[in-house]
């Protein structure tokens, strides 16, 4: 397996000039599946945003594969939060999952008989053949991120930002998403998920990174993932760490 | 058949068919996107954003349609561009200010007119005149017609991208900005080259009704745009024929079939319809009930 990996050096974004994520570094490696940790308002969007492009950056660069990011690319596929998806739109499963392979093809390229496969392949790999030809919005909260999951891998993506796929799942969809992510991982992609259930982190993902504005902590989760570093992240104002320390000291 | 082919014996009406297929298809295949990118009330406001333009081209060099294309079409740029920049650079939203500038502008449009020195309906602007095209008016047609169409159907697959979700659209690499603003554009056009025909205001029925009537019937964007267009372009005409034996206004007519056509389908169609979804809950109510005094009796 190549080891790719996704590489973030001193990323800042700002939200109408106030800073949202400061000066992040972090070295991901493909065929991880990484939980992104935080309070509400730690930035998770805002930085996921920032990896693909879609708010500008103020200081510092991605590079995935050896190539600086400078924008959309197929590459990096973001999922957002199923919340903001219009599920009326008159669109079947696989129609969405063909969505993926438009930017691969171009404005005006054929659809042709390897897209149409590679769109196969991936409505399989998600176990949603069976559902391709229905609206989107007849799908459970799992099928439907898992549609997402199809789509991106329609368009060959290699890394998957996903916003809060868990979030209203019960747990029998939540197992098989898991199972759909599993399998992406194991064919060597990188997965990073916001994630807000903290019990459920070791058994879903095996990185964690905790933000809160800044990088807190980051790493394998039996290492990572214990109560210093929850604490720290979810403190409702976390301006540096090293800023904290010296607070505890004085008091 | 005699009813059907009697009106257009006199070349006022076969004009005002052409017109209206045209315009129809052109309006109608426009409209899927405009409802599946909610630009309707967008749409409303840049309909009446119009009039400044129209009646300053009327002042300055008269009412040609030549002119008054160009006026509009500056008119509803600087209405455009205002709202972007009221709305990006003060805490008023895009809503207020698109609401106020139309309000201004349309206001400012009726000033302008009481100083054209032709006579100018305001209720001609608004309700628009079909049995009246000039050539010239055809051609206006005929041409944003042929840059509508294409236009759409060239940048089909960025904008669904685009419409589903703008910035998993943005993420992927398709250029959000220029493509809202070529949809803008677009709406421009196809709204300028209803305007001697139907009116602003009626175009509007036209640039809504085919797609929100298709929506409720189809989980197809395909449908959506080929049915918008074949659905305004057949409606139109048969609301110019329905205005001709009723020897009532043609604009109006045609906007209440494809007014009437929407109602059905919101009763009545087979997947969406309000009316069958009530009754396929009736049948299910029933069928639970039956199984369950089945189920009683064992």
């Amino acid at each position: 397996m190549p080891a790719h990996h996704l590489e973030i050096k001193n990323l800042t974004v700002a939200y109408r000039r106030v800073p949202a994520v400061h000066h992040v570094t972090l070295n991901l490696r493909c065929g991880h599946c990484i939980a992104l940790l935080g309070p509400n308002g730690a930035g998770k969007t805002t930085f996921f945003k920032a990896l693909v492009g879609l708010v500008p950056k103020e200081t510092g660069e991605v590079v995935f594969g050896g190539h600086g990011k400078v924008g959309a690319d197929t590459d990096i596929a973001y999922l957002p939060q199923r919340s903001v998806i219009d599920w009326d739109f008159p669109i079947t499963v696989r129609g969405m999952v063909e969505m993926g392979r438009y930017m691969r093809i171009g404005k005006w390229g054929r659809f042709g008989k390897a897209d149409s496969e590679a769109v196969d392949v991936a409505l399989r790999t998600m176990d949603l053949a069976d559902l391709a030809r229905r609206q989107i919005s007849a799908l459970s909260g799992g099928q439907q991120q898992r549609a997402f999951l199809a789509r991106s891998l329609a368009q060959e993506a290699h890394v998957f930002l996903l916003d809060e796929p868990f979030t209203g799942l019960d747990k029998t969809a939540q197992d098989l998403l898991a199972q759909a992510i599993r399998k992406l991982v194991a064919a060597g992609n990188l997965v990073v998920a916001s994630h807000h259930d903290l019990k459920s982190v070791p058994e879903l993902f095996d990185q964690v990174i905790f933000l809160n504005g800044e990088l807190i902590a980051f790493g394998d989760t039996g290492e990572t993932f214990n109560d210093e570093n929850i604490a720290d992240a979810y403190r409702t104002q976390v301006f540096s760490k090293a800023q904290l320390h010296r607070n505890a000291g004085v008091h | 058949m005699h009813w059907l082919t009697e009106p257009f014996r006199h070349e006022f009406m076969l004009r005002a068919l052409f017109g209206c297929a045209l315009i129809g298809f052109t309006n109608g295949a426009l409209s899927g996107f405009i409802v599946l990118r909610r630009l309707a009330l967008m749409a409303d406001a840049m309909a009446h954003s119009l009039l400044p333009g129209v009646a300053v081209a009327i002042i300055l060099f008269g009412l040609a349609p030549a002119n008054l294309f160009f006026g509009a079409l500056v008119a509803a740029l600087l209405v455009g561009l205002g709202v972007q920049i009221i709305s990006g650079s003060s805490r008023i939203k895009e809503d207020t200010s698109l609401g106020l500038l139309f309000a201004c502008a349309f206001s400012l449009g009726l000033v302008l007119l009481s100083f054209s020195p032709s006579q100018v309906n305001v209720t001609h602007y608004l309700f628009g005149n079909i049995l009246g095209l000039s050539d010239d008016d055809l051609w206006i047609i005929y041409s944003i017609s042929l840059i509508v169409l294409p236009l759409l159907v060239l940048f089909q697959r960025p904008l669904l991208l685009l419409m589903f979700e703008p910035s998993v659209a943005a993420s992927q690499g398709v250029f959000v900005r220029p493509l809202t603003y070529m949809l803008m554009g677009l709406l421009v056009l196809s709204m300028i080259s209803s305007l001697q025909a139907v009116g602003v205001v009626l175009a509007l029925g036209m640039l809504i009704a085919p797609a929100a009537t298709i929506y409720l019937c189809s989980d197809s964007f395909a449908a959506m745009f080929w049915g918008g267009g074949i659905l305004g372009m057949l409606g139109s005409c048969a609301g110019l024929v329905v205005s001709y034996w009723l020897n009532l206004p043609s604009g109006a007519c045609i906007v209440l079939v494809l007014g009437g056509i929407f109602f059905a389908a919101y009763l009545f169609s087979p997947r969406y319809g309000v009316l069958s979804k009530f009754l396929r809950r009736r049948h299910l109510h029933e069928e639970s009930l039956a199984r369950w005094e089945e189920h009683a009796d064992h």
